[in-house]
């Protein structure tokens, strides 16, 4: 009989009723359609850790190529209670509140200078963090009265990047990457933290990075000193580096 | 014309389209008068010259590079071809493998005559133009032979970085009810100012555009449209540094649609206006003459500015690229204009303008094949989600009937499209083109509405921003942010050191054998 009590020592996934395990989950085998594709498939579930591995859906995408839709459940449990993530240290302000923390703690307009860097085109993570018009309702840095920020685009290099921000003596740098193809982002990443540290800036200003493979603790792990991810807004960077600064200067 | 749903403003139209003519006319009285290094290396090409040096480097480029060198680029690299082949006898791809082997610079103390020169480039015009039209005409009977399906057409990516794994899960994409086969080019492409040689396996989100991998793609995608018994089209992107380059190599390769747009160059890649805007003429005359449906990137302003606010600078764009298209005579039924379907999904009425906006860039530019782009901006990791918000861009495009539908894929926010993901947006847009296939015929909307209001608005808006970039130029449109909210110098971005004055000896004899015909 199923324990239907719920243990955050042991938390299983949830359909519809507590500790059911049940999973739900998509993938391609590289096989003709046919009862040894599902046979295949139900194996790989039972490798995975899934009883009861149901196969309600396959289709042959193009001949050789079997999609499946599978359900399972999961016997693997995990301890919930010893969890620890690590995360930015700050409290999250609105603008108003930013513009009025930064304005009584510091006095004066912070700069931040940001861009997509590397080969990467994308626009779309530094645009929704500093474009006026900001993202999801959350308005972006040049909105912010006592921020100075400069977005420089997309396809920046690392060293353009950093010779603008001595130039404007920024507070801190914002890198988004959002091609993370083959890790080409953690490469860059890494080359762009070399850099700040040949140019003496590593300790001078803020690193932060971001994009939707982005965690705090990768960014940490390359030397970044925060890191946003996914659902991150202005707001949370903003509050970031504006308390970092003061802890810095108090120091 | 028929009768407008949306009882738009035909007057107002008309006198848009004059604005948009205006502006295009001052961009052309800049053209004219300059060539660029992408330029000259899309006329070797056309000459015959192809492959590299020891070093890998294009043999385009050792040419034009030379050219430059000398100081001599303005006088063209025919007028340089044509004495060289003139004084020596040789044929260019012989100077070009010579100058790279440092064997000779083929500077000649006495200039043949222009008869002469024109006399000894003949027979390789003739061969390159006959090529050209050659690969058009297979085109032309493959369609007659096998038809294809009607429009929206259906557009996948493939963005595998490998050419050869491109070319199976393009097939695959084919065998599902795909149309239209974009390869996704690797980032950073659009920066170089050549053109990679030979297939190539390694890319970044996407494969390297050269003439071998077009020349795979299209050998996979005949060979699967045979077996489906349905012409399968195949789309790159001539735009970034080699626009007429590319546009030249996919005509020799008989690909079918290029993402070909200065202005999407300029404001999202930061490419030198003047360097991109000369390069865009002739790669739009090359693409008319080949018969090569352009695509133009208007989809992407609203990627950066809102959909609702700036519908209007998407508008006015496409009435402009209408104009450019025009001036470098190309057709209007190869003309691809931009929009998307990118309006916040949590806007009240968020599918009625979108709805509004679709149905008038129709009526505006009826023979036109558009470009639907799909949601992008507010996909999110809600893969379920996501499919709905592309079954409702699917919606939008049955039923206003667009020329050419880039599906959306659930997992956009995500990975390029796994195999699966791009079985299910065909899928889903199989199932809403069937399921709404004559909606348009039977819906009408009602006298000042919301969708017609709506519709009248964005044109009026659209009006007022072009008569003000008629009085200030294009140029210095792009330089306030007009578009996109992106700001542009005229001097500054990438590729402006390889624009060049003609000078009184330059020839292209290629615009009068592209420009309008076929």
């Amino acid at each position: 009989m199923l324990d239907k009590t719920l243990n955050l020592t042991e938390v299983k996934p949830y359909g519809d009723t507590m500790n059911d395990g049940k999973v739900q989950l998509s993938f391609t085998l590289p096989v003709p359609i046919g009862p040894e594709a599902i046979e295949a498939a139900k194996q790989l579930l039972r490798t995975m850790g899934l009883d009861n591995p149901l196969v309600v859906y396959t289709v042959e995408l193009t001949p050789g190529f079997t999609f499946f839709n599978c359900y399972g459940n999961l016997q693997h449990t995990v301890n919930y209670l010893s969890i620890q993530v690590p995360k930015v240290d700050a409290v999250v302000m609105d603008m108003a509140e930013a513009d009025a923390y930064i304005k009584e703690h510091i006095g004066r307009k912070l700069v931040m200078v940001g861009a997509s860097t590397g080969t990467d085109a994308h626009t779309v993570g530094i645009d929704a963090i500093m474009n006026m018009k900001g993202y999801a309702g959350h308005f972006g840095l040049e909105r912010y009265g006592m921020i100075e920020a400069y977005n420089l685009g997309s396809q920046v290099a690392n060293e353009e990047l950093i010779a603008k921000a001595i130039e404007l003596r920024a507070d801190a740098i914002l890198i988004s990457q959002t091609v993370t193809q083959k890790d080409v982002h953690i490469e860059n990443l890494t080359r762009f933290i070399e850099m700040a540290e040949a140019e003496g800036i590593r300790d001078r200003m803020v690193l932060v990075c971001g994009g939707p493979r982005i965690s705090h603790e990768l960014a940490k792990e390359l030397g970044f000193d925060a890191g946003f991810g996914v659902n991150t807004y202005a707001t949370d960077v903003s509050s970031y580096v504006a308390q970092e600064i003061v802890r810095r200067s108090t120091k | 014309m028929k009768e407008s749903k949306l009882g738009l403003d035909f007057v107002k139209v008309e006198k848009a389209r004059n604005k948009a003519k205006g502006i295009a006319d001052q961009v052309q009285d800049f053209v004219e008068d300059y060539t660029t290094v992408a330029v000259e290396r899309t006329l070797c090409r056309l000459m015959g010259i192809d492959g590299t040096d020891r070093d890998g480097v294009p043999l385009p480029n050792v040419v034009v590079d030379h050219l430059k060198e000398k100081g001599i680029l303005g006088d063209g690299v025919l007028h340089f071809l044509g004495n060289a082949l003139y004084n020596t006898g040789k044929s260019p791809v012989q100077v070009a493998q010579e100058m790279a082997a440092g064997k000779s610079d083929f500077i000649f103390k006495e200039t043949a005559p222009a008869a002469k020169m024109q006399e000894v480039l003949q027979p390789f015009v003739d061969t390159s133009v006959a090529r050209i039209r050659e690969k058009r005409q297979v085109r032309e009977s493959r369609l007659e032979r096998l038809g294809e399906s009607p429009k929206p057409y259906v557009y996948v990516i493939v963005a595998t970085g490998n050419i050869y794994e491109d070319a199976v899960q393009a097939t695959a994409a084919a065998r599902q009810g795909a149309d239209v086969i974009a390869v996704i080019r690797t980032t950073g492409q659009s920066l170089l100012d050549y053109v990679p040689y030979g297939a190539t396996t390694e890319g970044f989100g996407g494969t390297y555009a050269t003439q071998e991998n077009f020349r795979i793609m299209r050998q996979a995608l005949d060979k699967a449209g045979d077996d489906v018994g349905r012409y399968i089209r195949l789309c790159n992107y001539c735009s970034g540094l080699c626009m007429p380059e590319i546009a030249v190599m996919g005509a020799f390769e008989g690909l079918d649609m290029m993402l070909n747009d200065a202005l999407y160059g300029i404001l999202f890649r930061d490419i030198n206006m003047q360097r991109t805007l000369v390069d865009q003429y002739f790669s739009r005359m090359i693409n008319g003459f080949a018969g090569v449906i352009i695509n133009t990137g208007e989809d992407n302003y609203l990627t950066t500015a809102d959909a609702v606010e700036e519908a209007h600078t998407v508008l006015a764009s496409d009435f402009i690229n209408e104009q450019l298209a025009k001036i470098a005579g190309l057709p209007e039924e190869q003309m691809g204009l931009g929009h998307a379907f990118e309006i916040d999904p949590e806007l009240e009425n968020s599918f009625l303008y979108e709805l509004a906006q679709a149905q008038m860039i129709r009526e505006i530019f009826p023979k036109a094949p558009l470009k639907y782009m799909p949601p992008t901006k507010f996909m999110t990791g809600n893969i379920f989600k996501g499919h709905i918000q592309d079954a409702l861009f699917n919606l939008a495009g049955i039923w206003t009937g667009q020329g050419i539908q880039l599906l959306g894929m659930p997992t956009e926010a995500i990975h390029t499209p796994f195999m699966s993901d791009r079985f299910l947006a065909i899928e889903n847009a199989r199932y809403i083109f069937s399921a709404f296939k004559d909606i348009g015929q039977e819906v009408s909307f009602a006298k000042d509405g919301f969708i017609r209001n709506r519709a009248t608005e964005v044109l009026g808006n659209a009006y007022t921003l072009l008569e003000k970039v008629e009085k200030e130029g294009l140029f210095t449109a792009l330089e306030k942010g007009y578009f996109a909210n992106v700001r542009r110098p005229r001097t500054g971005g990438k590729g402006l050191e390889g624009v060049t004055r003609k000078s009184p000896v330059y020839r292209n004899p290629y615009i009068e054998l592209f420009k309008g015909n076929r």
